[in-house]
């Protein structure tokens, strides 16, 4: 099996990086008095390979980067975008043209209160380099191993790089290789075991040991779906449908903005009206390192941030704007306010102790299109997908027909929080909107009682 | 571009290919926001690249760059070319060129005032302007004004001889106000989240109506502060238009897709209830049901002449008097399936491939007047404008929230009734529908975030839609 030579990708990422520099100085050193800057960078080379029955559906490369430069005077901003292509002639035609036309824009835009100025002197250098499967050899490392399987999913994988620099001489590089194989096995009647194996390196054995364990787990449905009425039940959240329930804190949650114009669930929890159980402690960690800790204004985030200690909200995410709206302390939180490394804290359920503390009740591996049904309360509604099961007397005694929840994260992060297993899980962000996404979640799985199915 | 591309294909001659094409992608986007009167975003993005597809031994690789050059796109066709090779031994289904065809032509959105025929400073003293009207009461804490104008041009030239230019223009408007009073927070808005998106200049913004209808959604939103929760029974339901478009987007559109019915999607946006054995059999819901895939309608979201992959856009029937017919797949679909699909392998971007999307699905009218719906309910609730979507991986079970509704008794619309929401699964609703209005209650629009594939793409799509009637519907309001 080839890898990827390291030496080639690291030159690239070399040359990427020489290129925005020059970029930077030229644009900065063209700036007129009063005038401020700040450029953001996002780029990547991936391999995108789609499966459908353990065979090819598409597959292809995409080379694409695009920066953003922000020009602020006289208490007015104003933004151009433009394809990054690593060649200077080509780039530093488009910025210059940015430049001047963002003159012309300026000065007709309202003043903006709220603009963030460059400030600081935040820098920072990140490279992962990996050690990725040739383009060429992707189908014949990943499919020999799922052949008379219903396998479907795709594989991305490939160079990430994001960047900022400002004219108060903040700079920051970030580029890491990495690759993620997402995946679906089937059953012939439509039950599904979901996996992810993702990394730097690509690892043979480990893969084949993954699909090892999902073709486990893929057993288990081979009884027929029982078809569960409506209503209330103890529930066990595997960390991945614990996953999808923290990524609501990030639309509408733990957003200070958010939290000051009424458009967030937890204004009740930072009013201390409600709390959330003791047993949940929510924190933004960026120790596992990999996401960039600096944001849209350049500023480094703290290595950890706790946001919900034992239940009650101590820190909401504040970016510099909000700060400067609201008259709060700002704690490098990213332009939307959203959790970029969550970290919800295990408890003190063991692995093997899920189905016994279960007793009768749900056990749901994932969950699927979430969305609130009633915000201001924290009522989210969903589904439950792939491998979920009714559990009687701690054995799992069928795979489930689907079930729409619509449930308040007050009731089950809170009263009705059990337990929270020992072990955490790292759910990768999979996400490939405009680009490949970075980072994930830490969770670990939950027990609550009372969940609340309605369809 | 058409000659720089042909001259391009000419130059790729050497690759030992079965097919190569080219789609050149340059879209522009203006984006202004504007929230309690204080700007938010101010810019212009510029997103410009080419995607160089290869069929192989009957696999097709792709490699998209946003490098225009020679170099650059003969680079990106021979990772085509290998992508494709190294798959072909373990491709789904062997395709021909029969999948793209020989096609020659363009498409113009319609516009009357250009997307510059506004300047930044006219667009967002207008937005800011929309703030203040919408601010009705200090009951009001957030305001939001939004204008988005895309300007997208795509060039498809092939080895087969293909050309084809098209020309978009679009502009996204939104506007709406959130109320609160202690613990209790509404929303309301103009027809839900950026509903108003349609191919055309700056003639759609600001229409007459613009500060009257900006009054009222910000009216609306404090009434609803001290309206009536939506009561949680089985009656009635009435739909208006703006709800329309994404109960037809998730229940029939989504599971009419023929790459989910054959299993592509199953790994993220899911698959369907729809077998391929349905299509000329299913009754899938009423005899009043007639639905059609046509991007043909001037200035509707997602009207175009040809697809990604040059396929010719015409307008279908669906579905026709409660009856499923066609699906929503391209050429490649169809091949792999035998069942007959529409125009609709589209792409979001050049750095995407194309798959099946459903562009403009709309709901053709029936004959009743809104009073002759509304008329003969005995009761029931009438809602308005999404705000809220869930629906599961095979397009069965659903929830959809609104901002707002009006209890119906003895034919007339009464009280005003807040966190509305419904509940049902596709086949049961569908089969519920009882009365479609007609073209008076008819109204279109749009949104830019269809999400599905892998890897992800959003893309813009079109609901046009009358005002219908649904019996013995669940429905409930809001509370812990």
């Amino acid at each position: 099996m080839k890898l990827v030579e390291q030496a080639n990708l690291s030159a690239d990422i070399a040359h990427r990086e020489a290129i925005f520099d020059r970029l930077v100085e030229a644009l900065l050193s063209d700036l007129q008095s009063g005038e401020q800057a700040k450029l953001e960078l996002t780029g990547e080379q991936s391999q995108f390979v789609r499966f459908n029955n353990a065979r090819v559906r598409q597959t292809g490369c995409v080379t694409d980067g695009e920066i953003s430069l922000t020009l602020m005077d006289d208490r007015r901003n104003a933004y151009r975008s433009f394809p990054f292509t690593g060649d200077w002639e080509v780039d530093w035609r488009q910025a210059s043209m940015a430049l001047a036309e963002l003159r012309q824009e300026v000065p007709q835009l309202p003043e903006d209160p709220y603009l963030v100025l460059p400030a600081g002197n935040a820098t920072s250098n990140d490279i992962h380099t990996g050690k990725l499967l040739a383009p060429e050899q992707v189908t014949s490392a990943i499919l020999p191993d799922v052949v008379g399987l219903d396998f479907t999913g795709i594989y991305a994988a490939g160079l990430q790089v994001r960047a900022f620099a400002d004219s108060a001489g903040q700079k920051h590089w970030f580029a890491t290789e990495s690759f993620a194989l997402d995946y679906s096995l089937f059953t012939a009647d439509g039950q599904a075991v979901k996996g992810t194996f993702a990394g730097n390196e690509w690892n043979a054995e480990a893969y084949t040991a993954k699909l090892a364990d999902s073709k486990q787990q893929l057993e288990r449905l081979g009884r027929s779906p029982k078809a569960v009425p409506r209503g209330q039940y103890r529930t066990y959240l595997a960390p991945s449908a614990v996953a999808d329930l923290l990524g609501m804190f990030s639309w509408g949650g733990v957003s200070e903005s958010a939290l000051q114009r009424g458009d967030s669930a937890l204004t009740m929890l930072q009013r201390g009206e409600k709390k959330l159980s003791p047993h949940f402690t929510l924190t933004e960690n960026f120790r596992h390192g990999l996401v960039p800790r600096f944001n849209d204004w350049g500023e480094i985030a703290p290595m950890e941030l706790p946001l919900i200690e034992q239940g009650e909200l101590v820190n909401t995410l504040i970016n510099s704007r909000t700060a400067k709206e609201y008259g709060k302390t700002a704690n490098g939180a990213n332009g939307i306010e959203s959790l970029r490394s969550p970290d919800l804290s295990p408890g003190n359920l063991p692995a093997a102790e899920i189905l016994q503390a279960l007793g009768t009740g749900l056990y749901l591996s994932n969950l699927h299109y979430l969305n609130w049904s009633d915000r201001p309360t924290g009522r989210v509604t969903g589904m439950t997908r792939y491998a979920c099961f009714w559990v009687e007397n701690g054995e799992i005694i069928a795979p489930i027909e689907n079930l729409r929840f619509d449930e308040s994260l007050y009731r089950c992060f809170g009263d009705n929080l059990v337990a929270l297993t020992t072990f955490q899980e790292f759910i990768p962000e999979v996400g490939t909107y405009d680009q490949r996404s970075l980072g994930g979640v830490w969770a670990p799985g939950i027990l609550a009682d009372g969940f609340t199915y309605t369809l | 571009m058409i000659p720089e591309l042909s001259n391009a294909i000419v130059a790729l001659e050497d690759i030992p290919a079965d097919w190569i094409g080219l789609r050149a992608v340059k879209e522009t986007v203006g984006h202004r926001h504007v929230r309690d009167g204080n700007p938010q975003t101010n810019g212009k993005s510029l997103n410009r690249g080419i995607m160089v597809e290869v069929l192989a031994q009957g696999q097709i690789g792709y490699g998209a760059t946003n490098i225009l050059t020679l170099d650059s796109i003969r680079s990106a066709a021979q990772t085509a070319y290998r992508q494709a090779l190294a798959a072909s031994e373990w491709s789904l289904h062997p395709l021909t060129t029969a999948v793209r065809p020989k096609v020659v032509g363009q498409y113009l959105s319609p516009f009357v005032k250009p997307l510059d025929a506004m300047t930044p400073g006219e667009i967002n003293d207008l937005l800011v302007r929309l703030c203040q009207t919408l601010k009705v009461s200090d009951q009001i804490v957030q305001t939001n004004a939004t204008a988005i104008a895309n300007e997208t041009e795509s060039w498809f030239v092939s080895s087969n001889g293909s050309e084809v230019y098209q020309k978009f223009l679009m502009l996204e408007t939104h506007y709406g106000a959130t109320a609160q009073d202690g613990a209790i927070v509404q929303q309301r808005s103009n027809n839900g989240y950026l509903a108003h998106c349609y191919q055309g200049g700056w003639e759609l913004f600001p229409k007459a109506d613009l500060w009257q209808r900006a009054q009222q959604v910000g009216e609306q939103a404090v009434e609803l502060l001290t309206a009536e929760e939506c009561p949680a029974t089985t009656t009635t339901l009435v739909l208006a238009p703006d709800q329309m478009m994404l109960q037809i987007h998730e229940s029939i559109g989504h599971p009419l897709e023929l790459d989910r019915i054959l299993g592509d999607e199953r790994n993220y946006a899911g698959g369907s209830f729809v077998k391929a054995s349905d299509f000329g059999e299913l009754v899938y819901g009423s005899k009043l049901m007639n639905v059609t895939f046509n991007p043909t309608i001037a200035g509707e979201f997602a009207s175009y002449s040809f697809d990604d992959t040059g396929a010719p856009a015409t307008r279908e029937h669906v579905i026709q008097d409660g009856v499923l017919l066609r699906g929503l797949g391209s050429l490649e679909s169809q091949t792999r399936t035998g069942i007959p699909g529409v125009s609709c392998a589209r792409a979001s971007s050049w750095n995407r491939p194309p798959i099946d999307r459903m562009a403009n699905l709309n709901l053709e009218p029936g004959t009743d007047s809104f009073e002759d719906l509304i008329g003969d309910i005995e009761s029931g609730v009438y809602m308005e404008s999404n705000c809220s979507w869930s629906i599961d991986d095979q397009r069965h079970k659903f929830q959809f929230g609104c901002e707002y509704a009006k209890l119906i008794e003895k034919g007339k619309l009464t009280k005003t009734l807040r966190n509305p929401n419904y509940r049902a699964t596709t086949p049961q609703f569908w089969h519920s529908l009882t009365r479609v209005g007609d073209e008076s209650t008819w109204q279109m629009y749009g949104t830019p975030y269809c999400g599905k594939g892998e890897p992800n793409q959003a893309i813009r799509v079109g609901h046009g839609s009358p005002a219908c009637v649904f019996s013995d519907v669940e429905v409930f309001g809001g509370g812990a």
